[in-house]
């Protein structure tokens, strides 16, 4: 019953959200227009937070998604420039150059690869160096951020023909929303039916515990931060087709949105506790939030005071609940 | 004894923590001055007795009285306002704080009220005057991370005596201490015995008690059994006190005649925990005990077998085969199970599901270590749960949901399924019932008629006696004797395990 309404709680506020929105602006809100772009704006945060709900249930966190999507971004649109033959003056001022397919698949794996390298790098920080995960990432966001800017002297790099990611479709669905799903789906099936999944709870759990049953601890989290990267290098490369480009600037205090979502969905700070069910629901409660402000034209420094006060709240209605519980 | 030279009195004291009677009308006198050793085996009720005098735990009965007049104790800051002092085993220190700061905590001198300046001088001044008092030696502004374990109790002790104690409770206050450290203590004590300050000692190790002691209490099974002056007992006579004649039917009958050896460990010694060259075997069905002292590296020499802690040296064979271990996993892959002793830090996931913690480790065992099949490791350990007479609302509730005794159980399951070859309980019934125990034992006798090899850690003789077919003694990190439980008495380990003699060769 308990487990249950723990669930409740995000998704009744999801609802209610919903709810709000098409009481106050039933025209432009309730179209199946709008419910789409809000799906396919959710897509790259969404897949992210996939990745984050794992590294907040083993209690860490990964403060650098922002700056790491922006870098990957960066790092895919040269590979498909470069390989499609463009010099680096062509690249660094923005000429139009036309890609091929086969690059920009390739570049688009690179981003990803990239990703996955950042996460993997974070990883081994924590794990060898045996740092805290917040302190790791805190200098990595900075990291990140900073080759972000040097790369191409704080310029964005232009990739005019690269859309397909955000707007092409299959059998009518947005790929972005496909990708999405797609990760979802899978991650919630690791997290859920694998023996991997039950070492990600057991971690966060009680780490001592993790290790005198046998878990290689240090091998899990590493895992667990390089998919992560990875996923953010998808979302990365789902960002520049959005805006045919990489952006220096992109994904500035986006980890709010990803952690606020995850938290919002039910996971734990303290570990241990946490579904893919509940990630979902959060990511969606925070892009309907959003989308509805935005058609209530209220400004996004406003939105940035909403979400603050909900990720609180989250936490607050989180503890009292788990007080009830014990208690 | 007369009456006026009475400090401390506890009359008829009775405690129960639910169905344990911890202690029955207890009563327990200690003279001014004096000091008095509390002897006792773990669970005799020594600690349950010192919580109540230091106010942590109220007594269902009885009365204290403090120098005539009587006390009623609401917390331990009652306590210490009537002038007893606990000297704990884990020191309570501010590390980067001074020595004269951590005396002072909590109720600094001021020199101006108004904006809340400490007069450090006249805290200095005060510290060193009662250092030179009992002939202390240290530095009032030493930093306590500098400082060695004895340093940092005589700084315990200064916080106490500055409060103006009349009694003064140390709990095994040696066994962080290197011998000539322990010496300094012995002096220290004998210098607060003639300033006129009561000292209850507890210790494990007999030889101080009898170094120390003026009067000696022995505490058995909740009741004071016999309480002298030290220069009418024995050392003998005090472990037979502890021991006591005790009915042994509680424990199953051993039927199992041990085979060939299974278990083999050859100069164990890890650094970092003070164990060095241990060497012992485990046949078939049979259960080896291992006793010995708090701190005497029982626990650490099975974390090193386990690839927990990092061995020095030490090799090890699990029928006939050499096992290479650098950690937990490569032990439980071999077939070695570790229930670890204490089940909240080491052994459970706590908030997570009964069930998943017992399938944890044993996924590849039940068929599970590509893909979960829920519905199957749910009616899995339903079934262990259900042999395990188990007292859950359902396999998947959290563990923090069961009681001391299921959550132990739970322990059991996860090292049942593992099916190991060899397997070591470290201290498997502390802190439940006597219900759930009696389950283990019968649990652990029906594992040895299988033909498993298992070493029970123990910190409860009679535990061993009823349980093991032979007996390990461990005494400062070194196998100190090896015995046969049909041939020795618990008396003998008792000897073994605390009491120096350079003569036993194991």
């Amino acid at each position: 019953m308990n487990k249950f309404a723990k669930q409740l709680f995000p998704f009744l506020s999801l609802i209610f959200i919903i709810s709000l929105w098409t009481f106050l602006e039933p025209d432009r809100f309730l179209s199946v227009q709008n419910f789409m772009n809000v799906l396919r704006r959710s897509s790259a945060n969404g897949i992210m937070a996939a990745g984050m709900t794992f590294i907040i249930i083993t209690a860490g966190i990964d403060l650098s998604v922002g700056s790491m999507l922006s870098l990957s971004a960066i790092i895919g649109s040269v590979v498909m420039l470069m390989l499609s033959g463009a010099s680096w003056v062509q690249v660094s001022t923005g000429e139009m150059i036309n890609m091929g397919v086969f690059p920009m698949i390739i570049g688009t794996f690179a981003g990803i690869a990239f990703g996955a390298l950042c996460g993997f790098a974070n990883g081994m920080m924590i794990t060898r160096l045996k740092l805290a995960p917040f302190i790791v990432t805190l200098g990595s966001m900075s990291i990140f951020r900073g080759f972000s800017y040097l790369t191409n002297g704080a310029k964005p790099i232009a990739v005019h023909t690269y859309t397909w990611l955000d707007n092409g479709t299959i059998a009518g669905i947005p790929s972005a929303v496909l990708l999405f799903v797609i990760v979802l789906l899978s991650m919630g099936y690791l997290l859920k039916y694998t023996p991997f999944g039950r070492y990600t709870y057991a971690i966060g759990s009680n780490e001592n515990t993790a290790f005198h049953v046998g878990i290689n601890v240090n091998k899990v989290k590493v895992w667990i931060y390089t998919i992560t990267g990875a996923l953010v290098g998808l979302a990365a490369m789902i960002t520049t087709a959005r805006s045919s480009s990489a952006q220096p600037t992109a994904g500035l205090s986006l980890e709010l949105d990803i952690i606020a979502a995850v938290i919002i969905g039910g996971c734990s700070p303290n570990g241990g506790k946490g579904t893919m069910t509940g990630t979902l629901i959060g990511t969606l409660l925070i892009s309907f939030l959003r989308n509805g402000l935005n058609l209530l034209d209220i400004s996004s420094n406003v939105q940035l005071v909403v979400i603050g006060l909900i990720i609180i709240f989250a936490v607050t209605a989180d503890q009292i609940a788990t007080k009830h519980n014990n208690g | 004894m007369s009456d006026n030279n009475i400090i401390l009195r506890m009359e008829h004291i009775s405690k129960s923590f639910g169905p344990v009677h911890a202690l029955s009308d207890v009563s327990f006198q200690v003279r001014k001055g004096a000091v008095h050793a509390l002897c006792g085996e773990n669970g005799a009720g020594k600690s349950t007795l010192m919580k109540i005098l230091s106010g942590v735990h109220t007594p269902d009965s009885g009365t204290i009285e403090i120098d005539g007049s009587p006390c009623v104790f609401d917390g331990p800051a009652d306590a210490i306002q009537k002038g007893v002092s606990m000297l704990y085993q884990e020191l309570e220190l501010a590390d980067y704080l001074t020595v004269y700061e951590n005396v002072f905590l909590g109720s600094e001198i001021l020199s101006n009220k108004l904006i809340h300046k400490v007069d450090t001088a006249e805290e200095i001044a005060r510290t060193k005057k009662l250092i030179d008092q009992y002939h202390f030696r240290i530095d009032p502004t030493a930093m306590i991370s500098s400082l060695t374990p004895g340093e940092c109790q005589i700084v315990e002790l200064l916080k106490a005596l500055m409060r103006k104690v009349s009694i003064i409770v140390m709990d095994e206050p040696t066994s962080s201490l290197s011998e000539s450290e322990a010496q300094t203590l012995f002096q220290i004590i004998n210098e607060l015995r003639t300033q006129g300050i009561a000292v209850i000692y507890i210790s494990h190790r007999l030889e101080e008690v009898m170094e120390l002691a003026d009067d000696i209490s022995v505490l058995r099974d909740g009741v004071v059994v016999h309480s002298a002056p030290r220069k009418d007992l024995t050392m003998d006579e005090i472990v037979r006190h502890m021991v006591g004649q005790r009915i042994n039917d509680y424990y199953p009958a051993r039927l199992t005649t041990p085979g060939e050896v299974r278990f083999k460990a050859e100069n164990i010694s890890c650094e970092a925990a003070g164990v060095s060259g241990v060497s012992f075997e485990v046949k078939r069905g049979e259960i080896v005990g291992m006793a010995g002292l708090v701190g005497a590296g029982r626990s650490e020499t099975a974390s090193a077998i386990f690839g927990i802690l990092p061995k020095l040296t030490g090799r090890c064979w699990l029928d006939g085969k050499e096992l290479t271990i650098r950690c937990p996993s490569d032990a439980i892959r071999q077939g070695i199970a570790l229930l670890t002793e204490d089940r909240k830090r080491t052994g459970l996931c706590l908030g997570l599901p009964c069930s998943w913690n017992i399938t944890l480790p044993n996924y590849g065992k039940i068929g599970m270590d590509k893909k979960l099949q829920l519905a199957k490791e749910h009616q899995l350990c339903s079934e262990y749960g259900n042999e395990l007479k188990l007292k859950w609302s359902e396999p998947d509730a959290p563990a923090n949901s069961l009681s001391g005794g299921n959550q132990q159980k739970i322990l059991l399951a996860r090292w049942l399924m593992a099916n190991s070859d060899f397997l070591i309980f470290d201290e498997p019934t502390r802190g439940i019932d006597v219900g759930a125990k009696k389950e283990i034992y019968n649990l652990l006798n029906q594992l040895s008629a299988e033909g498993k090899a298992i070493l029970v850690i123990s910190s409860e003789l009679p535990e061993i006696f009823g349980i093991c077919d032979r007996i390990l003694v461990m005494r400062r990190g070194k196998l100190a004797g090896c015995l046969n439980t049909k041939e020795t008495t618990q008396a003998e380990v008792i000897h073994i395990a605390a009491i120096e003699q350079d003569n036993i060769n194991s």
